[in-house]
């Protein structure tokens, strides 16, 4: 059952705490909470580039165990998919959500003219920029700037990480970066900030240092907003290591009536040169674990067909093995969606075609690009061309 | 009977010196304080920018390990390298970038050639690039450096044969019959014309002209007669046998060249928001006196619009001029070494580590909820010994495939006996507002009833020191 968050305000003393804190409140008018039943997208990053290949392993394709000899995954020991493809065996649970059609699997994702280094090549991601472009702002950023015109706070994406990343700056509006509610809570409240804005003249004063004193009272009214609703209980059991604790958090938000619209998260480093399996396997354990949680929760409280997880990797890697059972950077990676809202299914195209690979990497056949135009067009409901700058037909998996 | 105009009275102003300081170096040092308190020294000026234009001395952070041995013999040494050589020799770039990093860092704090510093830093931002080759980043920051002040020929062409450039910009897979384009877009887009001012067709040609560049491990230029094109090239409507150094010719012959750089040095020493008729003047200055970048500069910081009040108190810090900027207006030492670094990263800027060829974003880029409220708490952080854990981004091409981990031990010892003695011509009743002129280049500033809450009045020593750390932590010290 949903605790509707007026109750729970009551039931937990911050009532009057809220009361204390009138401006945050009228700032915030009910016309700009998020209703149940609109969608909410969580970004997962994976950062360092993940080997799609032993993500999704390819088992009938004889080239995959002859150019990976000592890193491959046998078909006994993959999670089975379907007859070609099987799963890495960390990832059990996802193998559930693919059986009951909630996760999706979108192969071969990339851009033209592949750029191998990790900060360029997520600088492209995040930036949604070609290969030859340098953009300061993010997709989402960009996606606030559109959505987020009139809003006065900048709660609508958020990401749990102690600095914001590229993704979610944008020319105008900018996501909110925290990684504990509490804590950020704790240093908003600081009376000499507090001080700080009671001294200044708003109104008065045209000039770089009133986007300074704007952001700052922005950034006061949304912690105490943001740490309000990350109170509400969650209802799964948590792993206690990072990606747990901040799957947590965002389960928290999810749950509460917030006007978040975005999650941002990142876990990493899949920078797998040297002994890949283990560490591939530790990162995909606590992957597995903490989306266990994650979705067993949403689902108890009836939200997992409004929210999205959609993962990806700056670059996926070279298709044979390096001399140190290890893989180098490569070109084109899969994409995970999970959802209860999934409207197509399964693998969503063929496998990498293992067989044409340009100096070793596999070629891209999905440009990135036509993803995220699928998530702001069919699950944000915003018009992508002016977020992407282009025009970029959009998937059907949602 | 002298006549002073009002424009000269305003050069000469507390707030002008430092507004120099500010902008033409990484801001007054505290040492500077009893000069530019003193007003009337107008050749301060003069002063803080003539030790600029002496050669600076090289900043030295590695040697060549493999000194004196032949060029066939260290790639057979790199080529038979086992694991183990391997890891020690990215050991010694990684170390060897992170010396580099600290020396410069010091070097922007401690240097009287303020200009020259602020001038390569500005420069490093333009000609943007990334290696993970310490030797050839150190012969970069030289580059730069040398002729920060000088020609700006001399350095574009400098600057295009580093190694640093030439591999960060694929230099080597650009050959004969199978050019790559790499270098001769971004010098075109980001280094000379700009955008808008050629065609496709002229970085197909460029890219031709430039094939036969290279460098050799060590870092030195190299030109592979055999994998240059010697065909004839067309390149902005001109026909010929180019060569590398000819495109570079051709480009600065170009006066878009002229207009695009000053428009940038403008942005980042002046105004963000530019001033057509001023910059067009200054455009042509540059141009006809063959890109003397020592020249263009002394113009700027001697004319009288630079001193106006548009021009004060507007600029956001980035990161890097933050943390030095803090630095020299009040002395203080680590106890951590990597403390600059770990500032720099969680912040995202690492100086060598441009997020890409087109260089930093700036301005209010810099400024989100977090970022901010970290630049708030920076100096309690520093002076209070109250260290929190924050963890800045993954950077996986320097992490080789480890967890990225939270950064520490930004504590320091202030010299705050040092930073007292700046002030020591100051009355007692005049202190609190000595401060707040010396820290703040805005026009508006916290109120004094907030400011004596919290500063702690029993002596003259603490009214300093608290008055510091609070005006260092308010939203007005974010800008210059």
């Amino acid at each position: 059952m949903l605790i509707k968050r007026r109750s729970f305000i009551k039931a937990s003393g911050l009532a009057s705490a809220s009361l204390l804190m009138p401006r945050f409140l009228h700032a915030f008018d009910a016309d700009e909470k998020l209703p149940p039943g609109n969608k909410v997208l969580v970004v997962l990053q994976l950062n360092g580039g993940n080997d799609g290949l032993n993500t999704v392993i390819p088992y009938r394709n004889d080239i995959y165990y002859k150019s990976r000899p000592g890193i491959g995954i046998s078909k006994e020991k993959a999670i089975h998919l379907t007859d070609d493809a099987g799963l890495h065996p960390s990832l059990s649970f996802l193998g559930q959500l693919f059986a009951e059609g909630e996760l999706s699997i979108l192969n071969n994702v990339g851009y033209p003219e592949p750029d191998r280094s990790h900060f360029r090549s997520m600088d492209i991601w995040q930036s949604a920029s070609g290969a030859k472009e340098y953009l300061e702002t993010g997709w989402l950023g960009r996606f606030l700037d559109e959505q987020c015109k009139d809003c006065e706070h900048s709660t609508q994406a958020i990401e749990i990480d102690d600095m914001l990343s590229l993704a979610l700056k944008g020319k105008t509006k900018n996501g909110f970066a925290f990684k504990d509610p509490r804590k950020m809570y704790q240093a908003g409240r600081s009376p000499l900030l507090q001080d700080f804005l009671n001294a200044h003249d708003l109104e008065h004063a045209e000039h770089t240092v009133s986007y300074l004193y704007k952001t700052l009272a922005d950034t006061k009214r949304s912690t105490a907003y943001i740490y309000e609703h990350s109170q509400q209980l969650t209802t799964g059991l948590y792993p206690n290591h990072e990606l747990g604790r901040n799957l947590k958090t965002i389960a928290s938000l999810i749950l509460s009536d917030i006007n978040t619209q975005v999650y941002y998260v990142s876990i990493g480093s899949f920078d797998t040169h040297v002994g890949q399996d283990a560490q591939q396997s530790r990162l995909f354990k606590q992957i597995n674990e903490a989306l266990e949680a994650f979705v067993t929760d949403l689902k108890k409280n009836h939200r997992f067909e409004d929210v999205l997880i959609m993962s990806f990797s700056e670059f996926g890697r070279r298709v044979a093995q390096n001399a140190s059972r290890g893989t180098d950077h490569g070109s084109a990676n899969n994409m995970f969606f999970i959802s209860g809202g999934l409207k197509q299914k399964g693998l969503l195209n063929e496998l990498d075609d293992l067989t044409s690979l340009k100096l070793g990497d596999l070629q891209y056949k999905v440009d990135f690009r036509r993803v995220y135009a699928t998530v702001l067009e069919n699950w944000l409901k915003v018009k992508a061309e002016p977020i992407l700058g282009n025009a970029f037909e959009p998937l059907r998996f949602v | 009977m002298i006549l002073v105009r009002k424009q000269d009275l305003l050069k000469v102003s507390q707030t002008a010196l430092q507004h120099l300081a500010w902008r033409a170096g990484f801001g007054p040092a505290a040492a500077d304080l009893p000069q530019i308190r003193k007003v009337k020294s107008a050749d301060f000026r003069k002063q803080f920018l003539q030790e600029s234009f002496k050669e600076p001395a090289d900043l030295k952070a590695v040697d060549n390990p493999f000194a004196g041995m032949t060029l066939a013999e260290i790639s057979k040494k790199l080529k038979d390298a086992g694991e183990e050589d391997k890891k020690e020799l990215r050991n010694f770039h990684q170390e060897g970038i992170k010396k580099l990093n600290r020396l410069w860092i010091k070097e922007m704090i401690s240097s009287k050639a303020q200009l020259r510093e602020k001038m390569a830093f500005f420069w490093h931002d333009h000609f943007a690039c990334r290696t993970g080759n310490a030797m050839h980043l150190q012969q970069y920051l030289q580059v730069i450096r040398k002729h920060a002040l000088g020609k700006f020929p001399d350095l574009l062409m400098q600057v295009s044969k580093s190694a640093a450039m030439l591999n960060y910009l694929n230099a080597s897979s650009n050959r004969k019959n199978q050019p790559n384009e790499n270098f001769a877009r971004e010098v075109m887009e980001l280094f000379t014309v700009g955008k808008g001012n050629y065609s496709e067709e002229d970085i197909k040609e460029a890219a031709r002209a430039f094939t036969g560049w290279n460098a050799t491990y060590p870092g030195d230029f190299v030109f592979k007669e055999g994998q240059h094109d010697t065909g004839s090239k067309r390149i902005f409507g001109r026909a010929g046998n180019f060569t590398g150094e000819d495109v570079l010719n051709l480009l600065v012959e170009q006066k878009a060249t002229a207009r695009f750089l000053t428009e940038k040095i403008y942005r980042f020493f002046v105004n963000e928001v530019i001033d057509e008729k001023i910059v067009t003047s200054l455009s042509n200055e540059f141009y006809a006196s063959g890109y003397d970048i020592g020249k263009l500069m002394q113009t700027i910081f001697s004319s009288d619009w630079f001193y106006k009040k548009e021009n004060i108190g507007n600029r956001i810090k980035s990161p890097i001029e933050l943390w030095v900027g803090i630095s020299r207006q009040l002395p203080m030492e680590f106890g951590n070494q990597d403390a600059a670094m770990s500032f720099q990263r969680i912040m995202g800027q690492v100086l060598f580590n441009p997020p890409n060829v087109a260089g930093w974003p700036s301005g209010t880029a810099w400024i989100d909820s977090s970022s901010l409220m970290y630049r708030l708490q920076l100096p309690r952080i520093l002076s209070a010994g109250t260290d929190f854990t924050v963890t800045p981004k993954a950077d996986d091409d320097v992490q080789m495939g480890k967890a990225v981990k939270p950064a520490k031990g930004l504590t320091a010892q202030i010299r705050w006996p040092l930073f007292f003695q700046a002030f020591s011509g100051v009355e007692n009743k005049d202190a609190g507002k000595a401060v707040s002129t010396f820290l703040l280049q805005t026009e508006t500033a916290p109120s004094p009833v907030m400011l004596d809450k919290y500063s702690k009045l029993n002596s003259r020593e603490s009214l300093l020191s608290s008055r510091t750390i609070l005006l260092m932590q308010s939203p007005e010290y974010q800008l210059c």
